[in-house]
């Protein structure tokens, strides 16, 4: 990659922009999925430990890079399990408002 | 088109995927969706990269086993964990996940510039922050997560806590400069770490249990900033997007948070109200005599009435409450009473706890409301009946010149009649009295939230 330190910037204002714009529309209800989910984004994490990884020399560097590595991993798979753990909980009611409500929770 | 282009176009589809998943959330039909496609996108980014650094050829037998290991081992640790926790312990388990993503990235800076100290000032401040913020972000977790764990919640002060505090941040702002300066010292930028590590210990350690919603947000961006200078240090866009998308939510939730405790940032970092330090037991201050209510006449009320607004608040969760008030919100629905939950946005532990304990509960998310949505409606509200929740309901706050001063409220008292099940009088994090429980519309239910709801259904049952 080489767009350089002023390339990175500008793409990283963008960003943040765009998140801003986009996640200011998450209602209160998400509020939690969507702090887990954006945990899982940064996730992202692991990408970087694997361009490291493949310049990283010596013990020390090893050391960082296996830490870094079990880090990021745990990030991205949990954060991304637990949230659609969490998403599959909301559900719309199964009949209409009035009706009694028989038939639910078999799918907890 | 050659394969560094196609890793490139890879990565722009992941960082898309990011962007319309997070864009997917803005409702709960279509989120779960929006998260896998997240969730893909990350593979792909994941792949690219993967066939980018075989392809370099930089790869040997060695770094294969170490960067393959430690994924292993970690994958199998997040999805263990992500199985097996509580949906009251999602706090902890976010924290968990703001420590190590804020690790992770601290580390690449530091195992980066040990690598390669020759760097631009530009990548070398960047690589500072990254320690920093990563650093913070990852001790100040782990302490958040103890503390929400329970290990202790009590803020703790030392005498010259904060004397540590300003030395250590002032050996972090020496080493960070002395690294972009050009001092080529790995050491250096692993004392900046050391020293962040401490000050994220200093940072959470005197925060009470009250302001964890706005700390773990505050985290959770403080995460996102130290992926996406990461992306600066090994210039790579991917890890930049999305550390910034990250940050982005991250900030707006801290700044919700704030804004619903009616707290500014800055004076929760400072550490005090958040306290419950004078959470004893105190009388009603409005001058008003309290009234209790036994379980009968309460189920009564609520049988006759044809519109109840539930107000739960983190005691419901405490007490693992959210099946039994599910079971009651059933059977008041069945009698075709409008039934729906007014959520504070403070409610529970991080920001919209309160949703998903419902949500695990089966509580259709229809009748889960935002505090703007829901308030108007309580002028038309027969009964709010109020759970472990306490000084998002005290009408005190409407009034300058005392501890909830200007927090935004759920109006409960503009309802007919107020039922509030608690335990004791006990006052909240605010630690004033609620001038609701004098009100002569307010009536007291003595009982821990779990067992006075399960009676209120039994009771309930037997009203025709």
């Amino acid at each position: 990659m080489t767009q350089g330190f002023v390339g990175n910037l500008s793409i990283f204002v963008l960003a943040l922009l765009v998140g801003f714009e986009v996640i200011s529309k998450v209602p209160a209800t998400l509020h939690t999925p969507l702090m887990s989910g954006a945990n899982s984004i940064h996730g992202v994490v692991l990408v970087g430990v694997v361009v490291l990884s493949s310049f990283v020399d010596g013990p020390f560097g090893y050391v960082l890079t296996f830490v870094a590595a079990a880090f990021g991993a745990a990030n991205v798979v949990g954060g991304y399990a637990v949230t659609d753990r969490m998403l599959q909980m909301f559900r719309k009611r199964p009949v209409p408002a009035s009706a009694p409500k028989a038939v639910e929770g078999e799918s907890a | 088109m050659s394969l560094d282009d196609g890793v490139r176009l890879a990565s722009l589809f992941g960082a898309v995927c990011f962007v319309l998943g997070l864009h997917l959330m803005n409702s709960p039909a279509t989120a779960r969706r929006g998260n896998q496609l997240s969730a893909f996108g990350m593979g792909v980014a994941i792949i690219a990269v993967l066939v980018s650094v075989t392809d370099s050829g930089n790869m040997n037998a060695t770094r294969w086993l170490v960067l393959i290991c430690g994924a292993l081992i970690g994958s199998g640790a997040g999805l263990y964990s992500a199985r097996a926790v509580a949906m009251t312990q999602m706090p902890q388990l976010v924290s968990l996940f703001n420590a190590v993503g804020g690790g992770a990235a601290a580390l690449i800076a530091l195992a980066d510039y040990q690598h390669d100290s020759h760097v631009s000032a530009g990548i070398a401040t960047a690589g500072v922050l990254d320690v920093l913020i990563g650093g913070v972000t990852f001790s100040g977790s782990l302490i958040a997560a103890a503390k929400l764990q329970g290990y202790w919640s009590q803020p703790v002060n030392f005498p010259g806590s904060r004397l540590v505090s300003a030395v250590l941040a002032l050996v972090a702002v020496a080493g960070g400069i002395a690294v972009i300066a050009g001092a080529h010292s790995p050491w250096l930028l692993g004392l900046v770490l050391i020293a962040a590590l401490g000050l994220g210990i200093g940072m959470v350690l005197p925060i009470g249990g009250a302001d964890m919603p706005v700390v773990i947000s505050l985290l959770n961006a403080f995460t996102g900033t130290a992926v996406a200078m990461a992306g600066f240090v090994l210039e790579n866009a991917t890890l930049t997007i999305a550390g910034a998308l990250v940050g982005a939510s991250g900030g707006i939730l801290t700044k919700l948070m704030a804004d619903a405790m009616n707290r500014s940032v800055l004076s929760i970092m400072a550490g005090g109200f958040g306290t419950g330090a004078t959470g004893v037991d105190v009388g009603p201050g409005s001058g008003g005599t309290v009234k209790s209510i036994a379980i009968d006449d309460a189920a009564l009320q609520l049988a006759y009435a044809s519109k109840v607004i539930v107000v739960p608040g983190y005691g419901l969760a405490a007490a693992q409450a959210q099946h039994e008030v599910r079971e009651l919100g059933e059977l008041l629905e069945s009698r075709g009473i409008e039934v729906s939950y007014a959520i504070h946005p403070v409610a529970g532990r991080m920001p919209g706890h309160m949703n998903v304990l419902l949500a695990e509960a089966n509580v259709p998310y229809d009748q889960l409301r935002e505090m703007e949505d829901v308030n108007p409606e309580f002028d038309r509200t027969d009964v709010a009946l109020i759970i472990g929740a306490n000084d998002v309901t005290n009408p005190a706050a409407r009034r300058p010149g005392n501890a909830v001063s200007g927090m935004p409220i759920l109006d409960v008292d503009h309802a007919r009649s107020i039922i509030v099940i608690k335990r004791s009088m006990a006052s909240g994090y605010a630690g004033i009295d609620n001038e609701l429980y004098g009100d002569p519309k307010t009536s007291m239910l003595f009982s821990d939230a779990k067992k006075g709801l399960a009676s209120l259904v039994a009771a309930t049952k037997l009203v025709d």
